[in-house]
């Protein structure tokens, strides 16, 4: 959202350069960035569903009806479907703290948000395994109860919600950060409770911040790859997300099926994209009314 | 509902807000804390609304305690500075807010809560405006509707933060006059923030000049304009011309001009300022004594009033002003030598 903000004031100020800026040149930066675009984003995900459509319509529909494809598109809708509300909690206290609060340790906190972006996803796979894997430091333990996190649906769950938990803290800290306190100052006052006020008057400032982070934390949910390979095992039928069934499949020459599944994410990507964008049409007015009350009050 | 301020301090990191700051509220008073920015004044205000916790001392509300007690239990209406409305909400729904969200118990009807915002928005002239959001409304209608929501709870004291600080000249003179009429009709005591002098004079019944965290004076108008306690509130009250000199053996010497000064009648020498007001300097084309030579740089007839400044001999700026019919008698010129008399000093010994 900061984003379109941002390149829509930039445009406008630099409008009177870009103008004296010779038509060749325009053209060829034009020419590039769809050209980048075409070759490397459109191409493949046109290859995608060419290639899952190769064998007919029917033999796509048995690929995806596939038992083991549908377990692999049960597993990933779970683990989504756990990751992001999970996400969303935490995102909202964390964004609350930091936005409304002064703490030691703050500026921590907020490095610390970032954490799984800077890492590796297949290190946070791999910390989960030393931590809960047989041999790991909790595995003892955990096998005495008879727990079991790695190689096991809860280990899937588990690295899903590390590698998404930034998406929503980062997005709605700036909204917060915006809005200030002042409305729940008075919200207070008037007599309402933390809950009132929170429903009331917090919420409704950041409800389109919030869902846009929801959206690409879903994203981030599907499509994680790396740090559930790493404490998937990849079981058939068990432990399979949708993108680890398509790299089996793939590994076992079947191209046509691979693609098949490859598209069932393609169109949650897709799905999304429209979504994202709808709610960035919703937010870009709302940010302007924002800005309104601060550039009247410095007239 | 009085309010007794006891001792309150407050700190924030190693900058003092507040030092030792005790005065009383009473009953139905419309109070005003004045000082510049940095004062504490706002930060006083709200240690009363619990928005801010003292670090030391005690808040009294009709004489019990209520230092720790929870803001939304306080019966306080806060209009905030910036006005805090909820943006997301038509102008009736933020008026109705303190109703809408009272314990079950409490809550009034539906009906009840749309006839109480219809008369609120009635009193502060914005019936017509209900279905706009904030946004759409300008600053002197926000600063209304911020009112109107404050008064919904049926609060005990009304407490606001620089009302009129965002608004332009005119708007302020309607809305301050308004202010003063809401409070004749129904005698809530407030407090009310303000770095703007004139409106603290205009509006209050009784002045709190602050400086520093610490209370400068406590009185009503005239006491604060007539008999300063401390060179800061003369300074802070309006332009003021300082003599600086010192007293001795009952007489005040300072620079040019000297006086009787029985205050002081020791024979010990006490450096001290003296403090006139523009207006309480006269001019003459003759030497008439217990004044000074000076020559005229600047004449502005600037309304009913004229102003006039000088420099006398040490190259000290002196500020002057006329009625405009006193100066239509003496007529002066830029460059013409003139002898200033202070007709009244305030000295304020070191």
């Amino acid at each position: 959202m900061t984003g379109t903000v941002h390149s829509h004031v930039r445009g406008n100020g630099h409008r009177q350069r870009r103008l004296t800026e010779p038509r060749w040149l325009r053209w060829t930066l034009i020419a590039v960035a769809i050209g980048f675009l075409a070759l490397f984003l459109f191409l493949p995900l046109v290859t995608v569903f060419v290639e899952a459509l190769a064998s007919g319509f029917s033999a796509y529909v048995d690929a995806i009806r596939q038992p083991d494809a549908l377990a692999a598109l049960r597993l990933t809708l779970l683990a989504a479907a756990i990751a992001v509300p999970a996400n969303l909690v935490f995102g909202v206290c964390a964004g609350w703290a930091i936005a409304k609060f002064d703490f030691p340790g703050k500026n921590l906190l907020v490095t610390l948000i970032d954490l799984p972006f800077a890492v590796s996803p297949v290190i946070s796979g791999m910390v989960f395994v030393l931590l809960f894997g047989r041999q790991g430091f909790l595995g003892p333990w955990m096998a005495d109860h008879d727990m079991k996190i790695v190689f096991a649906v809860p280990g899937i769950v588990l690295a899903t919600i590390f590698v998404s938990f930034p998406f929503v803290a980062r997005e709605i800290i700036p909204v917060m950060e915006a809005a200030g306190s002042q409305e729940e100052e008075a919200a207070r006052v008037l007599g309402a409770g933390g809950l009132q006020t929170f429903f009331r008057v917090t919420l409704p400032n950041i409800k389109w911040g919030l869902l846009y982070g929801v959206i690409l934390c879903n994203a981030r949910a599907m499509g994680e790859f790396g740090a559930v390979s790493v404490v998937s095992g990849k079981i058939r039928g068990l432990t399979n997300t949708l993108p680890l069934h398509v790299e089996i499949l793939y590994n076992e020459y079947m191209y046509q099926a691979a693609f098949a599944v490859a598209s069932l994410l393609a169109f949650l990507a897709l799905i999304t994209l429209v979504v994202k964008t709808v709610v960035e049409r919703r937010l870009a007015p709302e940010a302007a009314e924002a800005a309104a009350p601060a550039a009247a009050s410095i007239q | 509902m009085s309010i007794d301020i006891n001792r309150v301090s407050k700190r924030f990191g190693s900058f003092v807000a507040l030092d030792d700051v005790s005065f009383t509220v009473k009953q139905g008073e419309l109070l005003a804390l004045l000082g510049p920015s940095g004062s504490g004044k706002t930060t006083l205000l709200r240690i009363i609304a619990g928005l801010e916790e003292a670090d030391t001392g005690s808040v009294l509300f009709d004489g019990d305690d209520a230092t720790r007690r929870n803001p939304r239990d306080r019966g306080v209406g806060f209009v905030f500075q910036h006005y805090a409305l909820f943006r997301h909400m038509t102008v009736v729904e933020n008026v109705a807010f303190g109703l809408r969200v009272r314990p079950r118990g409490q809550r009034p009807t539906d009906a009840d809560i749309r006839a109480r915002v219809k008369e609120l928005l009635a009193l502060v002239q914005l019936d017509y405006l209900g279905d706009r959001y904030p946004s759409q409304l300008s600053g002197g209608q926000r600063q209304r509707v911020a009112l109107a929501r404050a008064l919904a709870v049926q609060p005990k004291v009304l407490l606001l933060d620089e009302p009129f600080g965002a608004l332009d000249a005119k708007v302020r003179q309607e809305l301050r006059r308004w202010l003063r009429r809401l409070h004749a009709d129904i005698h809530l005591t407030s407090v009310f923030v303000t770095h703007d002098q004139e409106e603290a004079l205009e509006l209050a019944n009784r002045v709190v000049v602050m400086n520093e965290g610490r209370i400068e004076q406590d009185g009503t108008p005239d006491e604060v304009l007539d008999h300063p306690a401390t060179p800061f509130v003369v300074n802070f009250l309006g332009n003021v011309n300082i003599f600086h000199g010192r007293v001795q053996g009952g007489k005040a010497l300072l620079g040019p001009i000297a006086f009787e000064y029985p205050e002081h009648p020791h024979t010990e020498a006490r450096d001290a300022a003296g403090y006139a007001r523009p207006h309480e300097l006269d001019i003459s084309r003759t030497d008439e004594g217990g004044g000074l030579w000076a020559t005229i740089t600047d004449v502005r007839a600037a309304g009913a009033v004229v102003k006039i400044e000088v420099r006398d001999a040490e190259g000290q700026v002196i500020q002057i002003e006329l009625g405009r019919e006193q100066y239509e008698t003496i007529r002066t010129i830029v460059g013409e030598q003139i002898y200033v008399k202070p007709r009244r000093v305030r000295v304020f010994m070191q």
